[in-house]
């Protein structure tokens, strides 16, 4: 069982980067240190991660935590898997008041546009598997429409979309 | 309403609705914690997701202890956590438990077909918000596209380049402009 904590402690801190440079060390960690899942049986956690909201890596550690040791084993893994994230963070909030308050605190403004180029080029990656098909395009058009002309808030967009979807793809 | 209760809250509606990956939670964010809340203001937005994407970890989860830690310390860092945690963990044990065989079922399968499109929509529409409010003036212009296109032409490239890359350039271009005047 600890083991299961001490596990996604390290898949914790090793992913750098978001969801998807997890899985390949989560794949060595769970598949072939430990043989806890089969490659299928990963795969599909997989899947079931990326359709399911929230971060992959909760999901993932949920799940596999489940499948190891049950409901306590899924609360252990996805509490190592944050534990990282808490420690780091409460250092890094520390030292960005610092910085914003020093004579180097005009970087941050630099920083800030370079994040906006993040967001912006994220648009273009997500949207080729995301929109495929003259339904999808339009389902994108109305969301976008909605997002900067009205005040809807993006939970309502984001719901609207699902029924859309099962209304007509 | 208690402040604790409130970055709790806020950050479970965040862990319930990210779906899609790490920046599916920006529009849910922006309209929490800048629009409704003022928590934070359009420059603190993109600073925090500087930071939360420069270090190892989800980055929801590493948003939402940031700004708890912000709000209320050390406790609301934990509100934060467990808010943008919750939602996954009882979504995943619901479908862990009862049903592994969600994979098949074309009903949940369209309704994340229809979701995609739209997540996709919001992300352009944070993308257009911060960069107008923003992305102001010849150099940061400038930059922007600089930035854009290092990250189209190499997608191989971890964030943390973009965001330490932009912020030297910017001191140096400041460093530059101060040489200027004297």
């Amino acid at each position: 069982m600890l083991d299961l904590f001490f596990t996604f402690f390290r898949i914790g801190i090793l992913t750098f980067g978001g969801g998807y440079a997890m899985i390949p060390i989560m794949e060595r960690e769970v598949i072939t240190t430990h043989g806890w899942l089969t490659q299928a049986q990963f795969l599909d956690i997989v899947a079931i991660a990326e359709m399911t909201p929230g971060p992959i890596s909760i999901n993932a550690a949920t799940f596999i935590g489940y499948q190891v040791a049950g409901i306590g084993g899924a609360a252990l893994a996805t509490f190592g898997v944050v534990a990282p994230s808490l420690i780091i963070m409460i250092i890094f909030a520390h030292y960005l008041a610092k910085l914003k308050n020093s004579r180097y605190g005009i970087a941050l403004e630099g920083i800030t546009v370079g994040v906006v180029a993040l967001i912006a080029a994220a648009v273009f990656t997500l949207f080729q598997p995301a929109i495929s098909s003259w339904t999808e395009g339009a389902i994108a058009l109305v969301a976008l429409g909605l997002a900067l002309f009205t005040k809807i808030n993006p939970i309502w967009i984001i719901l609207s979309g699902g029924i859309a979807g099962m209304l007509l793809l | 309403m208690n402040l604790l209760w409130q970055i709790f809250l806020s950050f479970f509606k965040v862990g319930a609705f990210t779906i899609g990956g790490g920046y599916a939670m920006l529009p849910i964010m922006q309209k929490d914690l800048v629009d409704r809340l003022g928590w934070i203001d359009e420059q603190e937005f993109m600073e925090t997701i500087a930071v939360t994407q420069s270090a190892p970890g989800a980055i929801a989860v590493n948003t939402a202890i940031f700004v708890g830690k912000r709000m209320a310390g050390l406790a609301g860092a934990l509100a934060g956590c467990l808010g943008v945690t919750l939602p996954s963990f009882m979504i995943i044990l619901t479908i862990a438990v009862f049903f592994q065989n969600i994979l098949q079922w074309q009903p949940a399968l369209s309704f994340f077909a229809g979701v995609r499109p739209a997540v996709v929509a919001l992300i352009a529409s944070v993308a257009w918000k911060m960069g107008s409010k923003l992305v102001s003036g010849p150099f940061y212009i400038a930059l922007f596209v600089v930035a854009l296109m290092a990250i189209v032409l190499l997608p191989a490239m971890h964030p943390v380049w973009v965001i330490l890359g932009s912020g030297l350039l910017t001191l140096a271009w400041s460093a530059w402009l101060r040489r200027e005047v004297e």
